[in-house]
């Protein structure tokens, strides 16, 4: 009974939806107040009946009802509680679903937050983001119904997918939909901007922190599947630049350039053009994601099990979303004003050059992931594009959009003093050279690379110290929000940028064999395999083994690495132990066993400051929601209102 | 202002480029070898540990070398098909046990018959490297001057044997 | 960390002497580490091709382990990084590489990116150039320029 009311759920959601979509957009057009009126109502009752059909589904799988195809295929009785539900979002089904609730959530949350902004405005962000929510709905209920019933029932569930089963399962998806899906409120704000006719520095303003929070969002998420990868796929990799991930990274990279590109359309007026097709841009490749990972044009590690009937579906999807928005803008941008005036050396400057320079990141990603596609349609053969192509041409392009961090917010608005620009840069500029020359010395050896990326780490850092101080003493210890919130970032990344050089350049990697007592040494650090043991879990059966840890012959942790046997599908998974610390990983993954001696081979991983790479993620992501609750957001209409008079004169 | 529907027609172009992506299967990926000779081996059979075979010994002759083993799944898939074209002895199979233990491979032979003019044993693997061999089963169409004319990866299917493989035997052999 | 190995199996050696235990240092599995380095540098540039998405260093796949057992075999052999390219090319096509070769239909993968990114700039300068031409920088008197900053940092807020 609870799936065929999940099901109807769904069905009165799709309804719901399609109120949501149709009438406001009508009465918006007509200025009928009661149809303009219904957008918040539909908005709130879509979500819930979402809500409630999501809940339906996770009861499912907590009962383990595997009359329901979907639970069959993705379930099982010995699975514990916790990955039963987030199965629910393990699939490709059950994912969809909570995509549409998430969005259907970001609908309601515009709902309730935007008491300030004028009614017609919220009727067409709502209805924009209602008619998303039809085609993903319909795309569900036509092609891929999670509650599609099994008869007769399976008397087991074939289990999740081993890989999954992991609490990377639990965070990871959620977090990176909310980012997905939480850039539907840009690209709705733009929409709506663009059938108004009014693309004006309120709707900046209005459209700032949802982008800004779900930027923040897609940042966790990426983060936390990068972490989940890098002791998950057990050989200590942080990122692979496979199309999944890339197909994240394209939308994190154009949502970046569309959260700058807002800051001047918000404060000056200028670039509306600009930012809405940013807007656009960030939300269809979002889309473009899904395509990529839910239609089997690409192979990639985490592709969901792939039907082309589906991918057909994604694919009109596609056309008519993105194709009728670009088509929008193409008729409404010609008409929209210039906005403020600048200097060459100014504010805006810095930051068109930090979008075309993310611009032209998210073009090569998107050129090396679809290019082997593009090939083999025009029938040249079959190419990989992978790491290698990926590092050597994303490198020149990032490296001048991260110095260009130490600069930009040094830059004042309309005119900016170059002069008065390099002396307040002059210190960092000198701490960086130095850094650059000590630090890979410190490590061991200097590198062209890594004394590159230690120059930029400490470059960003100390420019980014260097103006909060600055800005604490003219500002009498105080300053807004927003401004910590873009610091916190800035200096995330270079947390980040550290991370990576460091661990790039001096990991240290070994693959040895090891019988019990065996030593081997990794980065000054000894491990000691004492036993392989066999123990049972929930639903594998486990050899783990039990490794010494120690330093200078001081003992510091014993480390359990696994080899599962998952029983459901014999798939062999590699269970990695880490010892993480501040500046290093310790990392050791069984590999197979040699002989019957009880020898095993064994890979031991010493990784410095590899923790930095995902704790400036989350510095960056910590920035990004200061800036969503700067004050500023919260002022009442008319006050915002009034600013595109003053900025655009 | 015909740049505003820049975007428009980029976008236009890349969904055509998707579109005819989802035709494609990514996972196809074509021989090098093809119209190159049949890189030559000499291994053990099956049957006959003591016996060998070269792929010079089929010159002159249009052959099929199929790659299999007793642990592959998809060979039991293909097998029935292999075993009811070997009735109609129109080209020779040839047999190419890849990383396979030679009783487990006997046995699975036994059990769901023998299709094979004769198996010769590539225990580690090493000849299935030098064909490219990257999922069992795959089978390659050899000329009579012992150049490859075709590969098939997957399971031979009635279908793929008859529109694809037969016809160019055919050609071949006149 | 070039002086740390020597230090690191004197560290080794003490401990093992202090504890009284009698265990080896474990055995790498390759027999000389610039091997195992060349190894490992020739085969992430290597797609694994029976995987999905994974480089013949990273994948634990049957035939993962048997193209790095020959590689191995051809370091042994004194092969150069581009025969054993071509090695592995002959065999699987230039699917099996990472890095794409330089060639007429990868011309436009390889210059895309700098392409992008000259014209990128390029219009960049061209826009900058046109807007300044439609409304002249603002030169601003001392007192218009308090006054803008001003209403700036209230904006600021």
């Amino acid at each position: 009974m609870t799936p065929e009311l999940g099901h109807f759920a769904l069905i009165l959601a799709f309804v719901a939806t399609l109120m949501q979509g149709v009438l406001p957009l009508i009465g918006a057009q007509r200025s009928q107040a009661q149809w303009i009126a219904l957008a918040r109502p539909a908005a709130q009752t879509h979500f819930l009946l979402l809500a409630f059909s999501f809940a339906c589904l996770a009861q499912s799988f907590l009962a383990n009802d595997f009359s329901v195809a979907y639970v069959a295929q993705n379930s099982n009785t010995q699975l514990p509680a916790i990955y039963r539900f987030a199965a629910v979002w393990g699939g490709h089904e059950g994912s969809l679903l909570l995509w549409v609730l998430m969005l259907s959530g970001w609908g309601a949350a515009v709902s309730v937050t935007s008491r300030q902004l004028p009614e017609v405005m919220v009727a067409r962000v709502l209805a924009v983001l209602g008619l998303v929510s039809v085609g993903m709905l319909a795309f569900i209920l036509f092609t891929s119904n999670p509650f599609a019933r099994l008869l007769p029932a399976a008397a087991e569930g074939s289990d999740l997918n081993p890989l999954l089963q992991d609490p990377g399962l639990v965070f990871h998806p959620p977090m990176l939909y909310m980012g997905y899906v939480g850039f539907a409120v840009a690209f709705a704000f733009a929409i709506a901007a663009l059938i108004s006719g009014r693309l004006d520095a309120a709707w900046a303003r209005w459209s700032r922190p949802w982008t800004t929070a779900a930027w923040c969002f897609l940042t966790i998420g990426i983060a936390m599947g990068s972490w989940w990868a890098y002791y998950e796929l057990g050989w200590g990799g942080w990122w692979f630049w496979d199309p999944v991930e890339n197909a994240s990274f394209m939308p994190w990279l154009a949502g970046t350039a569309l959260i700058h590109s807002l800051a001047i359309t918000e404060k000056r007026g200028a670039f509306k053009n600009w930012t809405v097709l940013l807007a656009i841009a960030a939300f269809s490749l979002s889309l473009l994601g899904t395509f990529l990972v839910r239609s089997g044009v690409l192979t990639s590690v985490h592709a969901f099990a792939s039907d082309p009937s589906r991918g057909v579906f994604i694919l009109l999807l596609l056309g008519v979303v993105i194709g009728s928005s670009l088509a929008l803008f193409a008729w409404r941008a010609p008409k929209v004003s210039a906005g403020g005036a600048f200097a060459l050396v100014s504010r805006e400057t810095m930051l068109l050059i930090n979008n075309v320079l993310l611009v032209v990141a998210t073009g090569s990603v998107l050129l090396g992931t679809l290019y082997p596609l593009l090939i083999d349609a025009l029938g040249l053969g079959k190419l990989s594009v992978g790491p290698p192509y990926f590092n050597t041409v994303f490198v020149p392009v990032v490296v001048p959009l991260l110095m260009l961090i130490a600069v930009g917010p040094l830059a004042r608005w309309k005119q900016a003093d170059l002069r008065d620009m390099a002396r307040r840069l002059r210190l960092s500029f000198v701490l960086a050279l130095l850094a650059g020359i000590i630090l890979p010395q410190l490590m061991g050896t200097w590198t062209p690379m890594t004394a590159l990326g230690c120059l930029l780490a400490v470059w960003i850092a100390s420019s980014t110290v260097f103006q909060i101080v600055e800005r604490l003493k003219i500002g009498g210890g105080s300053a807004p929000t927003s401004f910590w919130g873009m610091h916190l970032a800035h200096f995330g990344i270079a947390v980040f940028v550290l991370g990576v050089t460091l661990v790039g350049g001096y990991q240290e990697e070994k693959d040895v064999r090891m019988q019990t007592g065996d030593v081997v040494s990794v980065g000054g650090y000894q491990l000691r395999l004492l036993s392989i043991s066999a123990a049972p879990g929930p639903n594998y059966r486990a050899s783990v083994g039990e490794f010494e840890l120690s330093k200078n012959g001081r003992v510091l942790k014993t480390l359990h690495p696994e080899k599962r046997q998952y029983f459901s599908s014999q798939m062999p998974m590699t269970e990695a132990a880490i010892d993480a610390g501040f500046t290093r990983d310790i990392y050791v993954s069984l590999g197979e066993p040699l002989d019957q001696q009880g020898a095993w081979s064994v890979r031991v991983y010493f990784k410095p400051f590899v923790d930095w790479i995902w704790g400036g993620c989350l510095l960056m992501a910590a920035g990004g929601f200061l800036a969503v609750f700067d004050r500023r957001y919260r002022l009442r209409v008319k006050a915002a209102a009034s600013l595109p008079a003053s900025a655009t004169a | 202002m015909k740049r505003f529907l820049l975007p428009l027609a980029a976008f236009a172009v890349l969904i055509g480029f998707l579109a005819i992506g989802l035709t494609r299967d990514p996972r196809d990926v074509p021989s090098p070898l093809i119209g190159k000779p049949a890189p030559a081996f000499t291994l053990p059979q099956l049957h006959d540990a003591a016996k060998s075979f070269s792929v010079a010994d089929m010159k002159g002759r249009v052959w099929l070398l199929n790659v299999w083993a007793s642990w592959c799944v998809a060979c039991r898939e293909e097998h029935p098909v292999l075993v009811e074209f070997a009735k109609t002895g129109q080209v020779p199979i040839i047999g190419l046990d890849y990383k396979d233990k030679v009783a487990d491979a006997r046995q699975w032979l036994d059990k769901l018959g023998n299709p094979y003019t004769l198996t010769a044993v590539d225990a580690d693997g090493r000849v299935g490297i030098d064909y490219g061999v990257y999922g069992v089963p795959e089978t390659y169409v050899i000329d009579k001057q012992g150049i490859i004319r075709m590969k098939h990866t997957g399971p031979i299917t009635p279908e793929s044997l008859n529109k694809k493989i037969l016809p160019l035997v055919a050609e071949l052999s006149r | 960390m070039r002086r740390w190995p020597v230090l690191l199996m004197l560290f080794a050696l003490v401990a093992l002497v202090a504890g009284g235990v009698f265990a080896g240092e474990a055995a790498p599995l390759a027999t000389n580490e610039a091997v195992e380095k060349r190894l490992m540098a020739i085969s992430e540039e290597l797609r694994c091709l029976v995987c999905q998405n994974e480089s013949i260093a990273g994948s634990q796949a049957d035939l993962a382990n048997d193209l790095r057992r020959e590689i191995r075999k051809m370091i042994g052999e004194g092969k150069t990084d581009r025969e054993i390219l071509d090695f592995m090319v002959a065999r699987y096509g230039d699917f099996v590489r990472y890095r794409p070769p330089v060639k007429p239909s990868t011309w436009a993968l390889w210059g895309g990116p700098f392409i992008l990114l000259a014209g990128g700039l390029g219009a960049l300068v061209f826009f900058l150039r046109r807007r300044n031409r439609m409304a002249p920088p603002p030169i601003l008197s001392e007192e218009q320029r308090r006054h803008a900053a001003a209403l700036l940092d209230q904006s600021d807020t």
